[in-house]
């Protein structure tokens, strides 16, 4: 719809909205996060659904103890490779449309534990992420900006996924959960989500 | 009142009835045909699996479990219930109607079946089994056998 006309139409006190907008909007809305947490962001987590942060404003505060009831993961803390298999399956039960926050310096890029030998280098080698929230731990307005954030990329969501979206999801939904080898995860890290940039040394 | 209803007075129920029945069901329909038009179910293994913790599902879940609480429930009733009915009942049994003690027998022969069952059953007997970690069989390990 033109937004010239809608805003005319704003100003005769008619507001209009697509069927679309409408979905984003109460999508956008209504997140319904995972319950669970990894290591100390966690603790901010639970801090920012708390009163003095208040969640409930973006209307983010149901905590889902299962994830056929949850459409946001939030990757709050640092992903061992052992726990990692257990967050990936976790993923995989969430129904679609879902999303990922990737809470924290650890769930970005294995953080201060990056040289361990038993911390995974960032969750997105294994899960698509939509939202990075830098930080050790992130502030709850941190988390807050990341929900807001999450909202703007919803709006931007189609109704009927495209053909190319829905193959893409599709790809990404055959990747399997890692196993543990004998020396790392294995595979170590799905092709399909993870592109780093080619580090630049000058 | 039209002339629908006046000739068959049953006709307003009817509507009523299904009225009913399609307040419940038009949500329900909705959803339906919201998910098949909008939704992108993709179901697996994973996403089907029993487990909701994250963990692999280890055997297989669809068996029957033995539900043993209710064991302890008739137990419970048995000797611990059956006191706190039957000590107010005792202070006032010179007085009670014949009714009432007719009732109490009652109470008292539902809670004999109980006890008669649970004997039946052998959940009274205590087992004393020595150990078989404990180097000693000066302990014996107290275990019922349920």
């Amino acid at each position: 719809m033109d937004e010239g006309l809608k805003s005319e139409l704003q100003k005769a006190g008619i507001f209009t909205t697509t069927l679309n907008d409408l979905y984003n909007w109460g999508r956008g809305n209504s997140l319904w996060p995972l319950q669970f947490g990894l290591a100390c962001c966690a603790i901010e987590m639970i801090a920012t659904s708390m009163s003095r942060y208040d969640l409930a404003r973006f209307g983010a505060e149901v905590f889902r103890p299962s994830p056929r009831q949850a459409d946001l993961m939030i990757v709050s803390g640092t992903v061992t490779k052992k726990m990692a298999p257990q967050v990936v399956r976790l993923f995989k039960q969430m129904p679609s449309p879902k999303y990922v926050i990737a809470m924290g310096a650890c769930a970005i890029s294995g953080g201060p534990f990056k040289q361990g030998y038993n911390v995974l280098k960032g969750i997105d080698r294994y899960i698509p992420v939509d939202v990075h929230i830098p930080g050790c731990p992130p502030r709850p307005e941190a988390l807050l900006h990341a929900i807001m954030t999450l909202q703007r990329k919803i709006a931007q969501d189609t109704l009927h996924p495209s053909r190319r979206k829905e193959e893409e999801a599709e790809r990404i939904a055959a990747l399997p959960v890692p196993e543990h080898g004998s020396h790392d995860l294995l595979p170590p890290k799905h092709d399909v989500l993870w592109h780093p940039e080619p580090v630049q040394r000058s | 009142m039209d002339s629908g209803t006046q000739d068959n007075p049953y006709l307003l129920l009817a509507v009523f009835v299904f009225s009913a029945v399609m307040m419940g069901l038009t949500p329900i329909l909705m959803a339906f045909v919201w998910t098949r038009w909008t939704g992108t179910a993709k179901p697996d293994d994973i996403k089907n699996a029993v487990y909701e913790c994250g963990l692999e599902t280890g055997t297989y879940q669809w068996f029957p479990l033995k539900v043993e609480y209710y064991i302890y429930g008739i137990i419970f009733l048995v000797f611990d219930v059956e006191i706190l009915f039957l000590l107010p009942i005792a202070s006032v049994y010179k007085n009670l109607p014949a009714g009432a003690i007719a009732g109490i027998l009652v109470f008292i022969f539902l809670l004999m079946e109980g006890l008669v069952w649970a004997w039946a059953k052998g959940l009274l007997r205590w087992q004393f089994t020595p150990s078989q970690n404990a180097p000693s069989p000066t302990q014996p390990q107290k275990q019922a056998t349920l």
